[in-house]
């Protein structure tokens, strides 16, 4: 609908020429790096860049992936937008935001019947999401939980049953909060006995003043390394919106650390992939997609280097141990508490950014 | 004889065209990567994020959310103070350097001062991250020799966030001061002493008048570098306060409203034109 108006409009014409020029000036300064057709091309989060998962996959179809890391949906949409049709072939995206990918008519519908979609966790296939028009655009790959993370060592396991516990005064200057509005809106919104698929903008005052309690008794806001080191190093005992995929990565070297799932729930987040209309390799696309449903893809993609997550499929070929970080046998009862990730509407998207904007503000 | 002739003519041509001949790769390369780039930032600004038509209202958000002042406000003060005290401690750094250390050594002790600069930005950021720590060098130090008895929060604060900057840019402005003082004629020093200058005296109006315009120049780098950097405060600061350049980032992450984002990045801009002809305007006076 965008694209339509933007037509008409002359200051559109002449910034999309701007931007083809500069998105053409561009490849031909780095030609060198523009993927081959015969290449696949993703776009990716960090945990698909590990060469324990890329490397078996090239070995076996004798292809070359080409990755590209981006971190948000709006920068990974923005690539897209300034490169040329076809130059990608997959994607990786939140699964709440694959409909964006749709709307803009970049997405190719996944077959079903060639995933594995029967062994995947019930509750993580995200049809919300990932199914748009009654096709599937999205496969959910990997997931897991914005919750409590904590230093077992240093604070009572079990205060961290509750919410309360974040905005205490016993643990005041001892938590960092993960730096992700969204999630950790989520959080506010269980903490106040709200259902996070159910946030409205009468709901954004009740927020407000929850953020900025559990702001008051924080050291530090932090994104995933800063909060990670925080956490590691004993800079702070608990994380706000933290998880498995802090701890389970960390934990050979600090055993200690670990996640609750409090009696208000905690937030599900997940990721998927989605395959490109205009991809030039679309056969290879739907392999690498079902590579990384597979058992072993699924093992090795939870197990990156980069961040550890709980596989989609159940049947992940994880190890005994694997399974222990992650608290595999315990996803059914982690699941049913779950709460789905908000997925605000543009406006109210950008009240809560604005929101969180203020809290970071907040003296 | 026509040929001669036509060569006559052609050399004048020739001459006139030389300049622009020479100087044509450096206007393609401030088209291609400031003057195309800048315009189309512009023109994304003047856009609403849902792809609308003109509008100003990008400009309009940033002087009525409180937020996003701050942030400005939150900029030039973390930027004011970063440039004094790095120039403070940079100029009897590269004065030692300069005057103290004798001449063959000077190439090796320059060397070791800007170490640092062959690091990675973000492994520095981190490494101070680490000595600023609760469990940290300094703290350890400290409550080790019983200074004092708890533990200090020097990390994810603005003091992290300004030690971080520091450590940088005092080797960039020791390096613009040192050549400053370097260039300066020992006769000035020595006809200010026959005057009956004291070393003080003479320092102060002789030797700092004249290198002024290496403080200043790399006064200004340090403004602009660290008014538009958003590695440091984003490691140090821990995000107790927003800046300018972490606001920009944070508009593009996930809702990817580029629009806004251009707003803020040329009213950053804005600050440092007037920032630039602040300076300009003085070293001119200066010169006079």
């Amino acid at each position: 609908m965008s694209a339509k108006s933007a037509s008409r409009n002359p200051l559109s014409i002449l910034k999309s020429h701007l931007h083809a020029a500069c998105a053409a000036t561009a490849l031909l300064l780095g030609g060198g790096s523009v993927a081959q057709g015969a290449d696949l091309n993703a776009l990716i989060w960090c945990d698909h860049s590990d060469p324990a998962l890329l490397q078996p996959f090239e070995e076996a179809n004798n292809v070359k992936v080409n990755v590209k890391e981006f971190e948000g949906t709006g920068a990974g949409l923005a690539i897209v937008e300034q490169s040329q049709p076809g130059d990608w072939d997959v994607m990786v995206i939140d699964s709440i935001d694959v409909p964006r990918g749709v709307e803009k008519g970049l997405f190719e519908p996944l077959p079903d019947d060639k995933l594995p979609l029967a062994d995947m966790f019930p509750q993580v296939k995200m049809d919300g999401s990932t199914v748009v028009g009654g096709k599937r655009y999205g496969i959910t790959e990997k997931f897991g939980y914005n919750t409590i993370g904590y230093n077992k060592n240093k604070v009572d396991p079990a205060d961290m049953q509750s919410m309360a516990a974040l905005t205490s005064d016993k643990y005041k200057g001892k938590v960092a909060i993960y730096d992700y509005y969204l999630p950790v809106i989520g959080m506010a919104a269980l903490a106040i006995g709200k259902k996070t698929a159910e946030l409205t903008e009468a709901d954004l005052p009740a927020l407000k003043d929850e953020l900025l309690k559990m702001k008051a008794n924080a050291k530090l806001v932090g994104e995933v390394t800063a909060s990670q080191t925080a956490l590691a190093t004993g800079e702070v005992d608990i994380l706000v919106g933290g998880g498995e995929w802090v701890t389970a990565g960390l934990a050979k070297e600090n055993p200690a650390l670990d996640f609750s799932i409090p009696k208000e729930g905690a937030v599900l987040w997940s990721q998927s992939l989605a395959m490109f209309k205009d991809s030039k390799n679309k056969d290879m696309a739907l392999k690498f997609i079902q590579y990384i449903m597979s058992p072993e893809g699924q093992a090795r993609l939870a197990t990156s280097s980069c961040y550890w997550g709980m596989p989609a499929n159940t049947k992940a070929a994880l190890t005994d141990d694997q399974k222990k970080i992650l608290r595999f046998d315990e996803q059914p009862g982690f699941l049913a508490r779950a709460q789905a990730y908000p997925a605000p509407n543009a406006d109210l998207d950008k009240k809560m950014q604005d929101m969180w904007t203020e809290m970071l503000q907040a003296k | 004889m026509n040929s001669v002739g036509n060569i006559g003519r052609a050399l004048p041509r020739a001459g006139r065209a030389l300049p622009w001949a020479l100087v044509t790769p450096a206007l393609g390369w401030t088209l291609l990567f400031f003057v195309l780039p800048f315009t189309a930032m512009g023109l994304s600004s003047l856009t609403a994020h849902d792809g609308g038509g003109f509008t100003a209202s990008n400009y309009s958000e940033f002087f009525t959310n409180p937020s996003y002042w701050q942030a400005m406000v939150n900029s030039l003060e973390v930027t004011a103070i970063v440039t004094v005290v790095s120039v403070l401690l940079a100029y009897p750094f590269a004065w030692i350097l300069a005057e103290q250390v004798p001449e063959r050594w000077q190439r090796l002790a320059l060397m070791l001062a800007v170490l640092p600069f062959w690091t990675s930005y973000v492994v520095r950021s981190y490494s101070w991250l680490l000595v600023l720590a609760q469990n940290g060098v300094i703290n350890r130090a400290l409550t080790g020799i019983g200074v004092v008895a708890e533990p200090l929060q020097l990390a994810n604060t603005r003091f992290a966030t300004v030690t971080g900057f520091v450590h940088f840019f005092v080797m960039l402005l020791t390096l613009t001061i040192f050549a400053n003082l370097k260039q300066l004629s020992p006769s000035y020093r020595k006809a200010a002493a026959d005057l009956g200058a004291g070393p003080v005296r003479t320092f102060l109006h002789v030797v700092l008048p004249l290198t002024l315009p290496g403080i200043m120049v790399g006064a200004f780098l340090t403004f602009v570098l660290c008014i538009g950097d958003y590695i440091t405060p984003q490691i140090l600061g821990g995000n107790n306060e927003l800046l300018m350049p972490q606001l920009v980032m944070m508009q593009i992450g996930r809702r990817g409203d580029f629009p806004l984002a251009s707003a803020l990045s040329i009213i950053l801009m804005a600050v440092v034109t007037i920032a630039y002809l602040a300076c300009a305007r003085w070293l001119k006076i200066e010169r006079a």
